[in-house]
């Protein structure tokens, strides 16, 4: 299946990745609209991390992993993976236990604690290349078939 | 190839999907004694809470059972096994034959015999979606309950009663609640918050007799003489390997039913998964009951990969919790108490005001275990350098800070993790 690699060495930590995600699962995917207009605005799915004044940095996301520790861990059956092997949070299902964010290695699950709910990338159903990968003004981010590890 | 189920949770849907990966002809029939399709058991507290509704209760895609073609034989009880013969015998006089065979009946709920408890009607259980059911059915008739035991399922109980505006009172035996998961500061932490919901916690104490005349309950006294006035009480000191059908049957059963690292018993071809087990510990290798969600799925697939002739190991039971109470959210996980302290360095974070606590447990050059209170983001990368046995040495100035992230580890572990064909772009 095709994955999301990270290549920290063109990563320039400019957070256009994490708006990028907020955007596309806005409710209106406008981003001055998601920002300053939707009271329930959505997460991102990616967490740059920067360290050394931000010397270094990377965006980490979800692995949809083989076996997702993630899914094995969710207590309400929100968690599925499908037959494509994209792993998405049915958030109307999700209770927000946070067993998930518990048990995810790649510590990919973020809490919405307005809603409520876990979040996770589910890859941009609604488009071709995740939204991320195409807003990255550097390529450090690569959508292409691969494997987890 | 006839495989046969005993049990139709967690740990039976993980055998499922592991069996299916491997051997999609074989037959699959699963045994279950309830009358629901598999759903979220730790959901039931949300029920009675009225969080969820019956429709949220399943735990599976509506098409699952047939998308697997298992043959699920509801409201069916085993009885006994025969493992000469390889049948199982239900209640109903049927017996199923198998090839294969998988226990994953659980735990079943242990009522002491406290004296005045025989009789009473008001006295529950919580573990089943029926327990649940029941206790919303007679809510309006409930005012002030009395939980025995503040463990997991006490609490989640005590939680669930309190959203329908009852008045609780938790007796825990041990000097804090949650004392399997929690430490001293973590169960002080949760107290204290439930204490300011009103729920009474008395911790070092227990029940020692149930107060009422014929079939109501008027109270309970303690062992402390203290008398608690209540009209329902629920029973919840832990639970029991649901095992005993297999009575005369050659596998062996201990706190639970011995398994190795393939889930085999101790009689070949019959495997067993979940709560029912002990199975080797991660970090001691003993043989241990560990009633987890996570661990029950991961136990059922390595079972069913197996019994499919596949090759699964299992790498040992790691504890972890997430509970959120009052919204205070914690996770804890591995070795948080440890019992010799002077084999472990432990750094502590606390500001109890503000309900945070964080507290890292290490031994040598590994992270044995994590306890957090409040800030839990990011929770799984603790449990990835647990599971992996990472040397956390050059990073473990960073381990309690809350944006503790990939950024401190190695670049090494960055790239396999996030770039593992390297700049194959
Ligand atoms: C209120 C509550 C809250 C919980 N919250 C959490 C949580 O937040 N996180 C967590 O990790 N864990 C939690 N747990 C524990 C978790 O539910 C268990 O670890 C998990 O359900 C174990 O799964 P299992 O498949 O081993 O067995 P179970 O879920 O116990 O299912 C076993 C099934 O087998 C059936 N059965 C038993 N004997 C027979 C027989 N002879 N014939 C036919 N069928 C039989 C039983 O009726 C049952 O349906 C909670 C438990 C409870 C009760
Ligand atoms: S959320 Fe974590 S465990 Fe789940 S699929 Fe993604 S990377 Fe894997
Ligand atoms: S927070 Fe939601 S998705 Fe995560 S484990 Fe709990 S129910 Fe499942």
């Amino acid at each position: 299946m095709k994955r999301i690699y990270t290549l920290e060495d063109v990563c320039i930590g400019c957070h256009l990745c994490e708006v990028a995600c907020i955007t596309e699962h806005s409710a209106s995917k406008d981003p001055i609209k998601a920002f300053l207009h939707e009271p329930l605005r959505s997460i991102s799915r990616c967490t740059v991390e920067e360290w050394d004044g931000g010397v270094v940095s990377l965006s980490t996301t979800c692995r949809h992993c083989d076996e997702p520790a993630c899914l094995q861990a969710c207590i309400s059956g929100a968690i599925q993976k499908n037959d494509n092997g994209v792993v998405r949070i049915d958030t109307e299902q999700c209770v927000g236990c946070w067993s998930c964010v518990m048990a995810c290695p790649y510590g990919a699950v973020q809490r919405n604690l307005v809603k409520k709910k876990a979040n996770k990338c589910d890859l941009c159903p609604d488009r071709e290349t995740p939204a991320c990968v195409d807003a990255c003004p550097n390529r450090a981010l690569v959508y292409k078939e691969g494997s987890q590890k | 190839m006839n495989y046969v189920i005993i049990g139709n949770s967690v740990a039976a849907v993980g055998a499922i999907r592991g069996i299916r990966n491997i051997d999609q002809k074989g037959n699959i029939t699963v045994i279950s004694r309830e009358k629901h399709a598999a759903y979220g058991r730790p959901l039931i507290s949300y029920l009675l809470g009225g969080l969820v509704t019956e429709k949220r209760m399943g735990y599976l895609p509506d098409d699952f059972y047939e998308k697997h073609r298992v043959n699920l034989l509801l409201g069916s009880e085993a009885v006994g096994v025969d493992s000469g013969k390889k049948v199982v015998r239900l209640s109903s006089g049927d017996s199923i034959p198998f090839d294969k065979l998988l226990i994953a009946t659980g735990g079943d709920p242990f009522v002491p015999p406290i004296e005045g408890i025989a009789g009473k009607e008001k006295v529950f259980t919580f573990t089943t979606w029926d327990d649940a059911a029941k206790l919303k059915g007679i809510a309006y008739d409930i005012e002030r309950v009395v939980v025995i035991g503040g463990g997991l399922i006490g609490l989640k109980a005590a939680e669930g009663l309190h959203l329908l505006g009852k008045k609780i009172t938790i007796v825990e035996l041990a000097d804090r609640i949650l004392s399997a998961a929690f430490d001293r500061p973590a169960g002080r932490v949760v107290a204290k918050k439930m204490k300011a919901n009103g729920i009474d916690v008395i911790t070092e104490d227990t029940v020692v007799r149930v107060e009422g005349e014929g079939a109501a309950i008027t109270g309970v006294t303690l062992k402390s003489g203290d008398f608690i006035p209540c009209d329902t009480v629920i029973v919840a000191i832990g639970v029991r390997p649901a095992a005993s059908f297999l009575k005369g049957s050659k596998v062996v059963v201990n706190r639970g039913i011995v398994v190795d690292d393939r889930m085999e018993t101790t009689v070949k071809g019959i495997f067993a998964a979940g709560d029912v087990v002990e199975a080797r510990d991660f970090f001691s290798g003993e043989k241990n009951p560990m009633p987890i969600w996570p661990d029950a799925y991961i136990q059922g697939d390595i079972a069913g990969a197996r019994m499919a002739g596949g090759k699964k190991t299992y790498s040992g039971g790691l504890a972890m919790n997430s509970i959120e109470l009052f919204k205070v959210p914690t996770i804890s996980m591995g070795i948080t108490n440890p019992v010799k302290p002077e084999e472990y360095e432990i750094l502590t974070y606390q500001d109890l005001e503000n309900y945070h606590y964080r507290k890292i447990i290490l031994q040598g050059n590994l992270l044995a275990g994590a306890v957090l209170v409040g800030a839990v983001d990011r929770a799984g990368i603790f449990a990835g350098l647990i599971r992996e046995k990472i040397d956390v040495t050059t990073f473990k100035d960073q381990l309690l800070a809350t944006d503790f992230g990939f950024i401190h580890l190695t670049r090494e572990i960055r790239d396999a993790l996030f770039a593992p064909n390297g700049k194959a772009a």
